[in-house]
């Protein structure tokens, strides 16, 4: 395919979700680096940025390698990478951990850092990613119940209830 | 106490008193807090945000039992309540015209706030007239102590607090100066001093945050990165280009008293002119003339008018709050009457000539 722009060959497919329906657009690279220039100079807000830069992500990846990324969903909260850089919000804490390869440099672009210095909750960090997978075994016990697996549920809701015991 | 009980109320950080109150209306910290056992507010389900406001409803009411706690929810509200709370900074504009199970808890002096379900689960912040940032973030990090205590937050070891957007990740810290600017736009010397600002990461906004307008010449000065640096340094970038900007300020107010008095002056007292005697006016309008009227008051120009009480015109002018006083929803037409009868009888009996003037 052609780019829309230029005789170059469209290496950039990108789907545009801000103005009601779908829009299309293939780019060579050079005009794709443009476009995505453009269209972030006027982010709104906070998740514009957020957004915006991670359309950055897509440049300078295949077509093929960026259809795959943008399937990869978070198996706590079931976003895709996809959904996260159309709206610049993510899913679940579990989203750091997951898209981490993906994040850091998106990271690093906004706070030109890595590594959190300050203030720490005072209970053991932990325990904060046990009960993000409560997020996980909350879900597939609803669809194990939505499916009748009895058994199956039975045992999630004894893991769910262990591990919101440890800490009322 | 209800929410009808603001409305008599000038609220805190509009009392126009605290250190370096004639530029500096107040100060602001917010953190952004998630439960860790809940999806980020857009993947949650009706019943998940629900579960999200009991718990954190019933956490809330206990860590603030001393203080006289207002809780609001907001499918209860009318949207002139909503849009109440937005002007008096109480609720974010998103938080206003969100979905279900959001609600605020306001403390009764107004001194701070705390939303559940906005773009995170939970948003604490504390306000204060002038510059104190000290005192607000002691005051924001006690909430936040209190709520963890039986509470578990999404954190991790090497990326701090998690937000449901990554550009608050880390401290989930905003650290906000709001100032009152009015010489350097009129010496159309404010862009350099924001193209300044951005270089060091720091952002700029209007009176209502994220894309409003600079209504009435105020500014908001925030740290743009929440990540690398601690709450105390955070806090410290923002404070030490306070003083900078207040002298670039004063510098400017100066440059107007010398070397254009009579414009200056002018200026000052047709804005102050308009005001008591306007029989139809914006909210645009207002926000604008009454920033002539508060710097005339600072530089000693007008003299029959303080600072809280110009404070006090800003938000009582407002949309919400002018419909919430004069009691009933109106349309814009009507609603600028209403506002220019307002100030109007306001202006005029603070002068001495009382109420009836108008009518003259």
């Amino acid at each position: 395919m052609k780019c829309q722009q230029c005789d170059k060959q469209a290496t950039f497919h990108i789907t545009e979700l801000t103005q009601g329906k779908p829009q299309e657009f293939h780019l060579c690279e050079d005009h794709a680096r443009q476009y995505l220039a453009s269209s972030s100079t006027e982010p709104e807000g906070a998740a514009g940025m957020a957004a915006a830069l991670a359309q950055q992500i897509a440049i300078g990846q295949t077509a093929a390698e960026l259809a795959q990324l943008d399937q990869q969903a978070c198996p706590v909260c079931g976003i895709t990478f996809f959904e996260f850089r159309s709206q610049g919000r993510l899913g679940c804490p579990h989203d750091y951990v997951c898209f981490q390869k993906q994040l850091e440099p998106l990271i690093v672009n906004i706070h030109g850092e890595s590594r959190h210095v300050g203030k720490r909750p005072h209970a053991d960090a932990g325990g904060s990613q046990d009960r993000t997978q409560l997020i996980r075994l909350r879900r597939e016990l609803k669809e194990a119940i939505d499916d009748e697996h009895y058994e199956r549920a039975g045992e999630l809701r004894d893991e769910i209830q262990r591990i919101e015991g440890r800490r009322s | 106490m209800q929410l009808d009980d603001l409305t008599t109320k000038n609220g805190e950080w509009l009392r126009g008193v605290g250190p370096e109150s004639d530029i500096v209306i107040s100060s602001r910290v917010r953190l952004a807090r998630n439960l860790a056992d809940f999806p980020f507010i857009s993947r949650t389900t009706a019943q998940d945000r629900a579960r999200i406001e009991k718990t954190l409803h019933e956490r809330v009411e206990e860590v603030a039992s001393e203080n006289d706690l207002l809780y609001l929810e907001m499918s209860q509200l009318e949207k002139v309540d909503r849009q109440f709370l937005v002007e008096r900074h109480l609720i974010s504009r998103e938080h206003a015209e969100g979905q279900d199970a959001r609600a605020v808890a306001i403390d009764a002096r107004e001194k701070f706030s705390l939303m559940i379900n906005e773009e995170d689960h939970l948003r604490i912040q504390a306000m204060q007239s002038g510059l104190d940032l000290n005192a607000v973030w002691q005051q924001v990090n006690k909430l936040d102590d209190l709520v963890e205590e039986k509470l578990t937050y999404a954190f991790d070891e090497r990326l701090g607090y998690l937000t449901a957007c990554p550009t608050n990740v880390g401290t989930g810290m905003r650290v906000s100066v709001m100032l009152h600017l009015p010489a350097l736009v009129i010496t159309r010397q404010i862009d350099k001093v924001f193209r300044s600002l951005q270089k060091i990461s720091l952002a700029v906004r209007g009176l209502y945050g994220e894309g409003s307008q600079a209504m009435g010449d105020f500014y908001q000065i925030s740290n743009q990165v929440t990540l690398g640096l601690s709450e105390s340094d955070l806090i410290r970038r923002v404070r030490d280009i306070v003083p900078v900007i207040i002298d670039y300020e004063r510098q400017a107010r100066d440059f107007l008293v010398k070397e254009s008095h009579e414009n200056l002056h002018d200026r000052v007292s047709r804005a102050y002119g308009i005001l008591r005697t306007a029989q139809t006016i914006s909210s645009e309008e207002t926000m604008h003339l009454l920033s002539s009227v508060r710097m005339g008051v600072n530089l000693g120009l007008i003299r029959d008018l303080n600072i809280p009480t110009i404070n006090e015109l800003f938000i009582r002018t407002q949309p919400a709050h002018l419909q919430k006083i004069t009691g009933g929803e109106m349309e814009t037409t009507d609603r600028n009457i209403e506002r220019a009868r307002y100030l109007r009888r306001y202006l005029n009996k603070e002068d001495g000539a009382g109420p009836t003037a108008e009518h003259n």
